[in-house]
């Protein structure tokens, strides 16, 4: 157990003191010069118009919300994925193979089952235009 | 010495001891977090070199005949100044890069990057973390880099880098939903979520991308929008957006930026020779794949791994100047009206394909498994491939219009070689 999730930890704080590192010294050596303009936000050189904290485009909340679902959907698709061979045998592996005539489509009926009712909302999606950008 | 070290010599088939195996742990961590970024300096090198040469021209040529290039730029932009816009937030500010920073440089973890090492030390495997969920790690922590970006462009209070970062997070989530999907099939070969397993179901039976080329095909694409390379560079898209969401950074915190897109480019390259070309394997032999496992297996295998990676590095580049930009609306009907049904039906084909070859009797793993595996991927290319170019490549469009139609055309754009236009008819 140590020897599997130990190492992501010891990488991660390693990565993330390199992070703060990178930061610090990078301020450390700075010499700032601010002056009223250089502080503006960047706008072609214009003068600033309004402010960005408006309102944006319903679209992209639209796409948040139905990567989710997918997301979802690809994530129960992992495990049974990997255990897709138990799952098409009526028996348990004999040494990573179906015995003989033990084989049953359980495994690829429930996925078809699964995948048939989102295809269902996707298609819905699809039709009331919630994919279409203008 | 060899009295010294008995205790920790346990040869070269057992587990390493504790303490071996922390300092080989460390050792393998700072070696590979130095090469990504000593390799990304490089590859922006490259990048430039490349581009220069694809177009014809010279790129860095003066700082050290351009080898120095990169050194240049980095401590330039170490000792540049920092600006901190007056309107941004400014913890979320510091915190983006960050974020975006941390993800890519550790989704390496999981990745086998040669053939274990029995040393007689005991056998040291070369992969920082053998995480039996290695496969869900990657996409956890990949889809982590989305906040940094997020948070980057949200935080600057400008314009451009607000579009820049809801276009990104848009993007980078559609294709993921493909690139999840597109992964499936290789488990459905594999029976399991660990890479080192993915990598030698590949060495003893064949290569994915022959079995599953269609799956390739997805993920390739998936992870060009992921990492926000050209042809779906619509986050910094230079030419509507300045650099999209780092417009407002400066000195090293854009210079995160920049580390965690190439560290994002070579993983997903890493990704794509593991998944799909067989990791480490060195093709058309099991002699690598097999005990003892010596040093030098060890250093071709990381070879062998090295090349196939930096191939892909070179498909980055190579398809940057090949492409030109999405638009956005094309570039979220491909990932979801396309990418998506296209990668579920080839799910439940190559299910369905497994099924029938075990039901007429096939050995999972034979040859006849195989070629069968081979011959419907084959149609499904060549189905896609199809539907895809509706007609462009095999016909192109010039030979849909009328002869006369045509000899107008090719009169006015290469009015040396036209033939006379027929006046008969007029």
């Amino acid at each position: 157990m140590e020897r599997t999730y130990l190492p992501i930890l010891l990488l991660v704080g390693f990565v993330v003191t390199n992070a703060v590192a990178i930061i610090l010294i990078s301020h450390l050596t700075l010499r700032p010069r601010p002056t009223a303009e250089k502080q503006t936000p960047y706008e072609s050189g214009m003068p600033v118009l309004g402010d960005a904290r408006e309102r944006f485009s319903v679209k992209f909340y639209m796409v948040a919300v139905l990567f989710i679902i997918f997301d979802i959907e690809t994530v129960f698709m992992i495990p049974w994925g990997a255990h897709f061979r138990q799952l098409s045998c009526g028996t348990d592996l004999v040494a990573g193979v179906c015995p003989t005539g033990q084989l049953s489509l359980f495994g690829l009926w429930e996925m078809l089952v699964f995948i048939a009712i989102l295809l269902v909302g996707f298609i819905y999606v699809w039709k009331k235009g919630a994919l279409q950008w203008d | 010495m060899r009295a010294f070290f008995a205790p920790w010599m346990v040869g070269p088939n057992a587990e390493p001891t504790f303490l071996v195996w922390i300092v080989a742990t460390l050792v393998k961590m700072i070696a590979v977090f130095t090469v990504y970024m000593v390799g990304v300096a490089l590859l922006t090198l490259a990048e430039r070199k490349i581009s220069a040469w694809m177009q014809d021209r010279h790129g860095p040529n003066r700082v050290g005949k351009g080898w120095l290039q990169p050194v240049a730029d980095g401590v330039k932009n170490f000792v540049k100044e920092e600006t901190y816009p007056d309107a941004a937030n400014l913890p979320l500010f510091i915190l983006a890069p960050i974020l975006s920073f941390v993800p890519a440089l550790i989704t390496w973890s999981v990745i086998p990057f040669a053939a274990p090492w029995g040393s007689v030390f005991g056998n040291i495997e070369m992969v920082l973390a053998p995480l039996p969920v290695g496969f869900l790690f990657i996409l956890a922590i990949s889809s982590l880099g989305v906040y940094g970006i997020v948070l980057a462009g949200w935080s600057s209070n400008n314009k451009y880098a607000l579009l820049g970062g809801l276009r990104s997070s848009a993007q980078m989530i559609s294709y993921e939903i493909a690139m999840g999907m597109s992964t499936i099939p290789v488990l459905l070969l594999a029976g399991n979520v660990s890479l080192s397993q993915i990598v030698n179901q590949q060495a003893f039976e064949t290569w994915n991308v022959l079995n599953l080329t269609v799956a390739f095909l997805i993920f390739l694409v998936a992870a060009f929008a992921e990492t926000n390379r050209l042809p779906f560079d619509l986050p910094e898209a230079e030419s509507e957006l300045i650099t999209g969401y780092h417009t407002e950074y400066s000195s090293m915190k854009f210079s995160m930026f920049f580390i965690a897109e190439y560290a994002n480019m070579v993983t997903a390259s890493a990704l794509m020779a593991t998944l799909f070309f067989g990791g480490w394997d060195i093709p058309f032999t099991l002699w690598d794949n097999v005990a003892p496992h010596t040093a030098l297996k060890t250093l071709l295998t990381l070879g062998c791994f090295a090349t196939k990676t930096l191939f892909f590095v070179f498909l980055y580049m190579w398809i940057r100047w090949t492409l030109p930009r999405f638009r956005y609306d094309q570039l979220m009907s491909l990932g979801w009206k396309l990418m998506l049904p296209l990668a579920l039906a080839y799910i439940v084909a190559v299910a369905a394909t497994i099924v029938t070859l075990d039901a007429l009797g096939f050995e999972h793993g034979s040859v006849p498994f195989h070629v069968g595996l081979v011959l419907l991927n084959t149609a499904a290319v060549v189905i896609l491939f199809m539907i895809v170019d509706r007609g462009r490549l095999v016909s192109p469009a010039y030979s849909r219009l009328d002869r006369r139609d045509l000899e107008k055309l090719r009169a006015v754009s290469s009015p040396h070689r036209a033939q006379p236009v027929s006046q008969a008819g007029d």
